[in-house]
């Protein structure tokens, strides 16, 4: 009797501690929902930032910024990721295929700001300039582990009948990894690509000595370029009431983007598996 | 099916060099550094980007320490500070430096008191006292003598101070060691000091921001961050015995003395000045320009923009709560932009 | 037409061969640049650091004095603020996070997990700086009016809830942090968990056990080293997290007892004052800094991977 009121109990406190969990994640949407959605107007898309104190500027540099830094970062580190997979999955030699995976682990954990004083180092010191460039550097190498997992992980799981199917019909095996591995394991590295970006699109501290901030649309991506995560940071610890409202209102895009992403992501992967399992 | 593709192709690079190059004829110049003026600085460069669209001038407020360090790495094409730069930080810049005075502004102490509407008076021994941490309360005595009629709450004090590198600071530090001996000896002046006590905000925004959100504290910032932010800001007593709020008057008074006397580089302290209706914590700010800029069209545009700014740009000083340069400074800084090549 | 065949198969092998060898190569290169990104991380923060820590030696980990004025630099305050707030965020999200792991992967119907997963997985998605941005305009004015004097009231005897409740500190950081990382445990536990193979949990309930204690006695013990490792894998997030700490921290170098007082972590006076490094010298300390944490984190996600793996292999062994 005893045990089994026991039993009731843990289930209910269980059953309550995720429900608390979860529904912190609707207090976070509700919140920035409302703040959020009081504060978007035509401005916000439009204008640039005003000086300070004056009501009714913008963030619009900071989200062609933010775009354009995302973008090259992925340009970058797409790629580095995509063949990196593949490498550690197809290719893998017995000297160098460890330490690959082991370091791409490695890189994943680093915490964001150190990641931002090698692109500082790499980048903004010997170019004399900070610019979106450093800032996607950065970014770029955050995006690299998780592509690399995400396309080793579903290019693995691609059946071995597949391969061998191919290999039989005479294909090279770069051949085959290209036609029929890659395309069957492609939900998955998608999937892989639009989180990776998802996630590196929010980074905010690398940003912050890096690619630096603008009040203009500023000169192209060698230059000090504006972008979402860090208008935010500053806008949130300012005391202006309009700077606030800005920041509420540029939280609310930018977790509509990550999140859109990530449904988006998942989605794509739920859907199946390119391949039937063999 | 390939050539078409191959015109595409050619067709968007075309569109994205032309695009690239109309971009690269505006002229972006790169400043960082104090926060102090940064209203009117933002404000100078919005107008003047009106007047000249195709010059760009990109101010990031991160504090003077991080003026003078972006400077010296020759990240940005001119730095800004409130706090002349030393020897010493001169001495490690591949280009000499020169130092334009901008604008007077006066640093006041800002407080958060719900309940109490009277504006309170500060000695220098009170603002001592609070910023050592031996002041601790609201109701200390040492306020209640100087506020006569004030009723003070039991609360703990809480400061605020600049968690950065910070021009402000130094005026505040500053004027503190110089009324202070126990500061000069504890603590002492400079853009980043050890605090000893209190919570770090980032900038004069973020410094007014924590105020603004936490009853029962106070920090020091410059005017307009209280006026712009509707928070209460104290008198403070100068040398001279009287008690004094910061405004376009007493702060002009104050460098009355140093407008006279001012030496060839521009850097001085104003802090404490003699003279009855002197506001004891003011200030000029600086901008720090490079003698020698490689790019000859963005020195014409920086020595372009500084005319601009002594001239009209003064004029926008007064409506933000700073007071403009006495005459006999700028007459001498005009002379000094010849020398930016 | 046998001659023709044979002659062609060995062209065809060298073609094909060629085509291997260059495939090989390009993806060997990419794949060695991830080796080549650490080598130069590591590099850069060795150098570039080299100023100071020539200058304090071992004594940067133990020195409590943050001067910029008289450049001594030293990592004790902001290794104690980096250290208690990922504490006091572990203590916070482990009991919940199991918990909910524990629903999620023995109590709870398969569908319903999955969706309340999905759900907590996307916590994990939100940005830092959205996190402090909320905590900020919510959280600190919640534990300076109420939850601060809450705390005094009832546990002040305790040197940990002493002083001024200013919102603003090592606790407000903490449950920050505690929402930040519980996805994660949530979900690595929820994995260690649902690895524990059928046959413990059906041979503790045929002898009569209620599914808790099935639960708490046979299969989170079986699991514990994916549980752990789970743990390690959110503290190694906690340590380095930056944007929502210096947002909620207080930004104060100090080392006090009291979790109201405010504080500073490695990674937000590095966000803070790296730009505003006005010598060599200050800028090489914000660089060992950087160095500190790197090393911190390494050790413990390498551990938190090694205990991750040792548990999936345990899982798949069959008795």
């Amino acid at each position: 009797m005893w045990r089994k009121g026991v039993n009731a109990v843990m289930l209910a406190t269980t059953a309550a501690f995720t429900v608390l969990t979860v529904s912190t994640l609707f207090l976070i949407l509700g919140y920035l929902l409302y703040y959020g959605g009081r504060s978007l107007d035509w401005n916000f898309f439009t204008k640039l930032p005003l000086p300070t104190g004056e009501v009714g500027g913008g963030m619009a540099n900071a989200i062609v910024g933010s775009g354009k830094i995302v973008g090259m970062a992925a340009v970058i580190g797409l790629p580095i990721g995509f063949f990196a997979g593949v490498y550690l999955s197809e290719f893998e030699d017995k000297l160098f295929g460890a330490p690959v995976r082991y370091v791409a682990d490695l890189l994943n954990g680093i915490p964001s700001i150190v990641v931002g004083i090698l692109a500082w180092s790499l980048v903004v010191v010997p170019l004399k300039s900070f610019s979106g460039l450093a800032g996607s550097v950065a970014l770029a190498v955050m995006l690299i582990p998780i592509v690399t997992r995400q396309t080793e992980q579903f290019l693995r799981e691609v059946p071995l009948s597949l391969r061998e199917g191919a290999l039989a019909l005479g294909a090279s095996k770069w051949k085959m990894v290209a036609t029929v591995v890659v395309p069957a394991g492609s939900k998955g590295i998608l999937t892989g690509m639009i989180l990776g970006i998802a996630r590196i699109s929010g980074e905010s501290a690398p940003l912050l000595f890096t690619a630096f901030n603008n009040q203009f649309w500023g000169g192209g991506i060698t230059q000090p370029t504006a972008s979402l995560p860090v208008m935010i940071y500053f806008r949130a610890v300012s005391a202006y009431d309009d700077w606030h409202r800005q920041a509420w209102a540029a939280g609310l895009v930018l977790i509509a983007m990550v999140l859109t992403a990530n449904i988006l992501a998942r989605l794509v992967l739920a859907k199946g598996v390119s391949v039937p399992r063999g | 099916m390939v050539k078409t593709n191959m015109k595409r192709i050619s067709l968007a690079l075309a569109g994205l060099l032309m695009g690239s190059a109309t971009v690269a004829m505006a002229q972006s110049i790169n400043a960082a550094g104090a926060t102090f003026p940064a209203v009117i600085y933002q404000k100078w460069f919005d107008e003047y980007h009106k007047l000249h669209p195709a010059i760009q001038v990109n101010y990031q407020s991160i504090g003077s320490g991080g003026g003078i360090a972006q400077l010296t790495a020759e990240t940005v094409d001119f730095g800004a500070s409130d706090m002349p730069m030393t020897p010493d930080q001169m001495s490690k810049l591949k280009v000499p430096a020169l130092h334009f005075p901008t604008v007077l502004g006066g640093v006041v102490p800002t407080y958060n008191l719900p309940g109490v509407t009277q504006e309170l008076r500060f000695t220098p021994e009170t603002l001592a006292g609070i910023f050592l941490g031996e002041i601790t309360k609201w109701n200390d005595p040492k306020l209640a003598k100087d506020n006569p009629g004030v009723k003070f709450p039991s609360d703990d004090i809480v400061v605020v101070h600049r968690g950065e590198g910070s021009g402000t600071t130094f005026v505040w530090t500053d004027y503190l060691s110089k009324i202070s001996p126990d500061w000069k000896a504890k603590v002492g002046a400079n853009t980043s000091v050890n605090w000893p006590v209190g919570l770090g905000g980032r900038g004069n925004e973020g410094v007014a921001g924590l105020v603004k959100q936490t009853p029962g504290s106070i920090g020091y910032v410059e005017l307009i961050y209280a006026v712009q932010t509707k928070m209460a800001y104290g008198y403070v007593k100068n040398p001279a015995g009287t008690f004094l709020k910061a405004d376009l008057a007493t702060v002009t008074d104050a460098a009355a003395g140093a407008a006279k006397n001012m030496p060839e580089d521009f850097r001085v302290s104003i802090t404490n000045a003699p003279g009855k209706n002197a506001y004891p914590i003011s200030s000029f700010t600086w901008m720090l320009v490079p003698t020698h800029i490689a790019d000859a069209a963005k020195a014409k545009a920086i020595r372009e923009f500084l005319t601009w700014m002594l001239a009209d740009g003064q004029k926008f000083a007064a409506g933000l709560s700073y007071a403009p340069l006495p005459k006999e400074v700028v007459a001498k800084e005009i002379a000094q932009i010849k020398k930016i090549q | 037409m046998a001659t023709s065949a044979a002659v062609q198969a060995p062209a065809i092998r060298k073609e094909t061969q060629t085509g291997d060898m260059i495939a090989r190569l390009i993806v060997f290169a990419f794949a060695a640049s991830i080796l080549l990104i650490t080598a130069v991380l590591v590099y850069e923060l060795w150098h570039t650091s080299a100023l100071s820590r020539h200058k304090s030696g071992w004594g940067f980990l133990i020195s409590r004095v943050w001067d910029p004025v008289t450049e001594e630099f030293g990592a004790l305050p902001f290794l104690y603020g980096t250290v208690v707030t990922s504490a006091v965020a572990i203590l916070i999200s482990v009991p919940l996070g199991l918990g909910a792991a524990i629903f999620l992967s023995e109590l709870a119907p398969a569908r319903v997990s999955s969706a309340l997963t999905f759900l907590i997985e996307l916590l994990a998605a939100i940005p830092s700086v959205i996190y402090g941005l909320l905590a900020l305009f919510t959280l600190v004015p919640l534990m300076r009016i109420y939850g601060g004097p809450f705390l005094k009231s009832t546990l002040g005897f305790l040197p940990l809830f002493k002083g001024p409740s200013y919102g603003v500190g090592f606790l407000t950081a903490g449950i920050v942090l505690s929402i930040m990382t519980v996805p994660y445990i949530i979900s690595v536990s929820r994995e260690a968990l649902l690895a524990v193979p059928r046959e413990q949990r059906e041979a503790a309930l045929a002898l009569g056990a209620t599914r808790w204690e099935t639960t708490w006695q046979v299969v989170v013990p079986y699991a514990k080293l994916g549980i752990l490792g789970s743990i390690f894998l959110s503290l190694a997030r906690a340590l380095g997290e930056t944007m929502a700490v210096t947002m909620v921290i207080g930004n104060d170098p100090k080392i006090t007892a009291s979790l109201l007082s405010a504080g500073h972590s490695i990674a937000a006076v590095i966000a803070g004052e790296f730009s505003e490094a006005t010598t060599a010298t200050y800028q090489a300390a914000l660089v060992e800094l950087g160095l500190v944490l790197f090393g911190l984190t390494i050790v413990i996600n390498g551990a938190a991977r090694l205990m991750i793996i040792a548990t999936t292999r345990k899982g798949s062994k069959r008795p």
